[in-house]
């Protein structure tokens, strides 16, 4: 595939419906109305010369580069600023805007560095590629005068100069290069939000500068790359870039970090990654990125990665390194036993969120027709299950109901426990370009996140609630919107159960549900409460997103069942700018979840007793299936240590680091016979293992993944598997060495069966991805372009259900010995546990995990910041630093989970979801105390790591 | 950290005080079919088990009748117990 470069058409689409056409260069074009007059020009195929203009920025007319020449009016008009009008002839090209362009490329270069043959941009430079068509030939000015090129002039140091900053470890900032066309500037407000970037000084001074004269690392930039790609020069380049230099062909791709599933081209030279450039063409992302799948995809090549099986008899042996076929073997033969000796319950298998949505399918293939049991689980269950739950149970499918798109028509955005600049970054810069449009803002959250205030955005309304009482918050919206006369009651009558509406309505009216009622124990000023549901019932299209501190709870599927009975009250759902929008955390957690990883469900949600739906399957896999539910991921680990569960498979997924109660996990992992875990890393659950497979990333296999907004979209192998096999292969192999006629040839086979066997994916295919980019589940003959937003004329379940939903207040409760909430969460630049974003230099911006504590609870334990302080609660004990801060109320503490040594789980119980068993990570009740450092545990931890992650020498070994 | 019976009678009377807000029938029949469609078969013969046993210590009451209300797990044939 060669070098894919989008079309830059200078300014942004017009969103107009009505046209209007004029002449260019003689030459009828018809446009929607508001198209500049530099792009109706390029969608004839004629390029105005441009510098400052991009279509991911809106127009600027700084450069003079642009001029057209329009019959009957005065001047040369720049054609990125001036829009299109009916009947208009302009002349794109005449002897006066040759002599202008001329004359500004003339000034441009005679302040740039001449170093073009041994610049990184080189082949790819605006500024050169103007130069060639302006026809610029020699520059009269000469390097005599004033310039920012020189470090010296005549033996004196220039003050103009300034050096290059190479703080940020992904790219470089020359400024002896830039043109101040203030494309970053533009970029960094304009679509990433963050407005780190200004110009200082005037005119012939001016510099672009990260913020108050701070290098880039310091600065407020979240390395989104958006400037970066958004500079026509060389100024801003990737370290990457100018280490490796220009890419020569490029793949799609979809990033394999978050759930928001960005669009990348993969840039290569070979089978080398030059950069990883967002597609704008991605619906998801629409030519916007973060620092993680930009920049941190150095784990691929990370020293750590194992490429080798390896295998031992006990876990305090060492790793034997061996063949694939060895490795293999071990896995059939000790499985057998186990089903053998402990019946054909006692094996299962667990697939991740990082899988591919075709890895997934194989797994719990494998599992369900290879053993006979259902006992496969995902990681969704530790953060999504209760959407799946909730919203099947309301509106009849596990999935949001929206597009991403959709919130340029939102007019109150509510966000529940989720923090989407740091979990859903390029969805963030999504949603505060719209607030900065006006629409307004609710949080619900215990802590102040980065979306209750930032540049140019404040929420409206922030409601700190004390953590676990969601239940009782959404309710007593609800309760304000009932009582207020607020329902939206045609759509309640036309659209969903009136019966079960009215008891309801009934249930929520009741005084125990009012704010009032309830603040003792949310914390929350009914004032605020009420006023709130008042903007969110009037203020327009409604739109809700959550993520895991709405799930993540005991009450984790109650709230999820009030959030969607508020979207139906209020009559917000079925078109743009509403819904109900669950921000998942990884990157194909829906992708899991349609794929039948659960342990209760076959692809699409059907449940394994569902005899027709099993039937399906059985014929096409021609084995017989288990009609009840298997084992999820924490009655496994208590069935292993109650000795009935011997053996599990883990394909990407880290349960010893990421589940909560780690010292549960472990006991479980402990009493298993046969641990497989198939990874890119020894991690911290590969310390209770007795095969290690390696795996490989996403550059180097085939499949699709699934985005929060049931987007199916393409990963793309750009190199060989370093492994030697994809994952795919990994669990064929597998499937083979027990017997199973597996025979795939290609990921795009095992999407075949998938669609087969999966109504919501009849039409999707690799071709299919190929014609469309992408296509949003569920996709089939009624609607064969896919399906962007969901329930529009009515329910999937048909009408929609609503749930009483009472507050049963969490077992875990404060008391004298543990008086605080600890709640946790994630930062942008690490990712889950951290196993990838650690091994690349995301890490120097958050090098461990902190303790994020108020003033006041700080001071009267004498705990100042940056102290080491002990963390206990009824599981256990850890040790970290603290952070002072006032973004979380007193009472309450918050700490980030992606660094092992934290082991922030040691500390997490295993009170769960009462619904989904999805552990309630975001309410521990516990106490903060001083301390030297680690304890002892994570020094023991440590050891114990280290000694579990041996790998015996070959010759050594041999000789044993 | 809970074992066995007690961690089972836990998420029962989770579930049971999800469900109770609907009152009796509905809550101890959604209850009932709660554990049916998502507890693995040992599961719910444990907890069976440990109602005849105990008859039911620290269970609630909703969530008592609704292990009475389970039915037998189904076995495919052609995979055997
Ligand atoms: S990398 Fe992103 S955040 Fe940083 S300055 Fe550039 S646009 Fe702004
Ligand atoms: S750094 Fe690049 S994008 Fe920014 S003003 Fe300079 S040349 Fe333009
Ligand atoms: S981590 Fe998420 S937001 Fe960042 S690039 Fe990847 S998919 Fe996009
Ligand atoms: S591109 Fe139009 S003024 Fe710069």
């Amino acid at each position: 595939m060669a070098l894919i470069k989008e079309i830059d058409y200078g300014t942004p689409a017009a969103k107009s419906e009505k046209m209007v056409t004029l002449i260019i260069d003689d030459t009828e074009i018809t446009v929607p109305e508001g198209t500049s007059i530099m792009r109706a020009a390029m969608e004839m195929g004629t390029t105005i010369p441009k510098l400052c203009a991009t279509d991911m920025l809106d127009s600027f007319g700084s450069c003079r580069l642009c001029l057209v020449e329009i019959e009957g009016r005065n001047g040369t008009p720049a054609s990125c600023t001036t829009p299109v009008a009916p009947g208009i002839k302009v002349k794109t090209q005449t002897q006066r805007l040759k002599d202008i362009r001329k004359g500004v490329m003339e000034l441009y270069i005679s302040d740039h560095p001449l170093d073009c043959l041994t610049c990184p941009a080189n082949g790819d430079c605006e500024l050169e590629d103007m130069a060639g068509a302006v026809g610029l030939r020699d520059v009269r000015y000469g390097y005599e005068g004033e310039n920012h090129v020189f470090k010296k002039m005549d033996g004196v140091a220039n003050d103009l100069y300034i050096g290059k900053d190479e703080s940020n470890p992904y790219f470089t900032y020359d400024p002896a290069k830039c043109i101040v066309c203030n494309r970053c500037v533009r970029a960094c407000e304009e679509v990433q939000g963050t407005f780190a970037l200004t110009i200082s000084g005037r005119g012939f001074d001016s510099r672009v500068s990260a913020g108050m004269n701070e290098d880039f690392l310091a600065s407020e930039c979240v390395s989104c790359g958006a400037c970066v790609q958004a500079c026509p020069t060389a100024t801003l380049s990737e370290k990457a870039l100018i280490e490796i230099g220009q890419p020569e062909h490029s793949h799609i791709t979809t990033c394999a970090y978050c759930g928001v599933g960005c669009s990348f081209k993969a840039e290569m030279r070979g089978e080398e990654v030059v950069r990883m450039v967002p597609w704008k063409d991605g619906k998801a992302n629409r030519g916007h990125s973060c620092v993680k799948g930009r920049f941190a995809y150095g784990y691929a090549t990370h020293r750590d990665r194992i490429m080798k099986p390896m295998v031992r008899d006990k876990i305090t042996d060492p790793w034997r390194e061996t063949t694939w076929e060895e490795a293999i073997g071990r896995v059939a033969s000790e499985f057998k036993r186990i089903q053998g000796q402990y019946g054909r319950r006692s094996v299962g298998g667990i697939t991740s969120s990082r899988c591919t949505n075709e890895e997934s399918f194989l797994v719990q293939k494998l599992i369900r027709a290879g053993f006979g049991t259902n006992n496969v689980d995902t990681c969704a269950r530790v953060c999504h299950s209760p959407t799946g739950y909730g919203l099947k149970t309301t509106f009849g499918e596990s999935a949001g109901t929206q597009d991403f798109d959709s919130v340029e028509d939102t007019d109150v955005v509510l966000i529940i426990g989720c923090n989407p600049t740091d979990g859903h970054p390029v969805f963030a810069s999504r949603m505060k370009k719209r607030l900065r449009e006006g629409a307004k803002l609710i949080v619900i959250d215990p802590r102040r996140t980065d979306m209750v205030r930032s540049p140019h955005i404040e929420a409206d309304y922030h409601l700190p609630l004390q953590p676990g009482t969601n239940v009782a918050v959404v309710t007593a919206l609800a309760h304000v919107i009932v009582t207020e006369g607020l329902v939206d009651e045609k759509f309640v009558n036309e659209r969903c159960e009136v019966e079960e509406y009215k008891e309801w309505a009934a249930f929520v009216a009741d005084p125990s549900h009012s704010p009032e009622a309830t603040a003792e124990y949310t914390g929350l000023d009914p004032k605020e409460v009420r006023a709130a549901a008042r903007l969110f019932a009037t203020g327009g299209n409604g739109a809700i997103y959550y993520g895991l501190g709405v799930t993540e709870h005991s009450q984790g599927s109650t709230t999820v069942l009030a959030i969607a009975n508020l979207a139906m009250a209020t009559g917000n759902i079925g078109r743009p700018g509403v819904g109900v929008n669950p921000l998942r955390g990884q990157n194909n957690v829906q992708g899991a979840c349609d794929m039948g990883s659960f342990p209760h469900e076959l692809t699409a949600y059907r449940h394994v007793s569902d005899d027709t739906a099993r039937a399906l399957f059985e014929v096409e896999w021609g084995r017989p299936l288990d009609p009840e539910p298997g084992l999820r991921i924490p009655n496994m680990l208590d069935a292993a240590v109650e000795g009935t569960f011997k053996a599990l498979y883990i394909e990407g997924e880290d349960i010893l680091q990421s589940d909560p109660n780690t010292t549960h996990v472990s006991a479980g992992l402990a009493a298993m016979e046969c641990v497989v875990v198939q990874d890119l890393f020894l991690n911290e659950t590969a310390n209770y293992a007795h095969v290690f497979l390696p795996g490989c990333t996403f550059l180097e296999k085939d499949g699709t993944f699934t985005n929060a907004e049931r987007r199916v979209q393409r990963v793309t192998k750009v190199m060989a598997p370093k492994n030697g096999y994809a994952d795919w292969e990994v669990t064929q192999l597998i499937a083979q060495a027990l017997g199973l006629n597996w025979n795939y040839k290609h990921a795009g086979e095992i999407l075949d069966e998938i669609a087969r066997l999966t109504p919501t994916f009849t039409n999707i295919s690799f071709k299919k991805l190929e014609e469309m980019g992408s296509v949003q589940w569920p996709c089939n003959d009624e609607t064969p372009e896919g399906m962007p937003i969901m329930h529009i004329e009515e329910f999937t379940r048909g009408k929609g259900k609503f749930v009483m939903t009472e507050y049963v207040p969490t077992d875990e409760r404060t008391g004298s010995r543990f008086p605080l909430i600890l709640t946790t969460g994630r930062i942008l630049s690490h990712y889950n546990v951290g196993a990838q974003t650690r091994r690349t230099a995301n890490v120097e911006w958050h090098p461990e995990d902190r303790l994020e504590i108020h003033p006041h609870d700080a001071e009267v334990r004498g705990v100042n910041d940056g102290d080491w302080v002990r963390l206990d609660s009824r599981a256990g004990t850890t040790a970290l630093r603290a952070l002072i801060t006032d973004r979380v109320a007193t009472g309450v503490v918050y700490t980030t989970f992606h660094h092992p040594t934290t082991q922030a789980n040691v500390i997490t119980t295993d009170f769960s979801d009462w619904a989904t068993n999805c552990p309630e990570y975001k309410v521990t009740a516990v106490q903060v105390s001083k301390s030297n450092g680690p304890t002892d545990y994570q020094d023991d931890y440590d050891e114990f790591s280290r000694k579990s992650r041996r790998i015996a020498e070959p010759v050594k070994e041999a000789a044993e | 950290m809970l074992h066995g019976a007690d961690r089972l009678v836990l998420m029962a009377n989770q579930i049971a005080r999800a469900y109770a807000v609907e009152g009796e029938e509905r809550a101890v029949r959604q209850t009932a079919s709660h554990i049916q469609k998502f507890w693995e078969p040992r599961m719910r013969d444990a907890i069976t088990a440990f109602v005849k046993e105990t008859g039911g210590k620290g269970l609630d009451e909703y969530a008592l009748k609704a292990v009475g209300a389970l039915k037998p797990s189904r076995i495919n044939p052609a995979l055997g117990a």
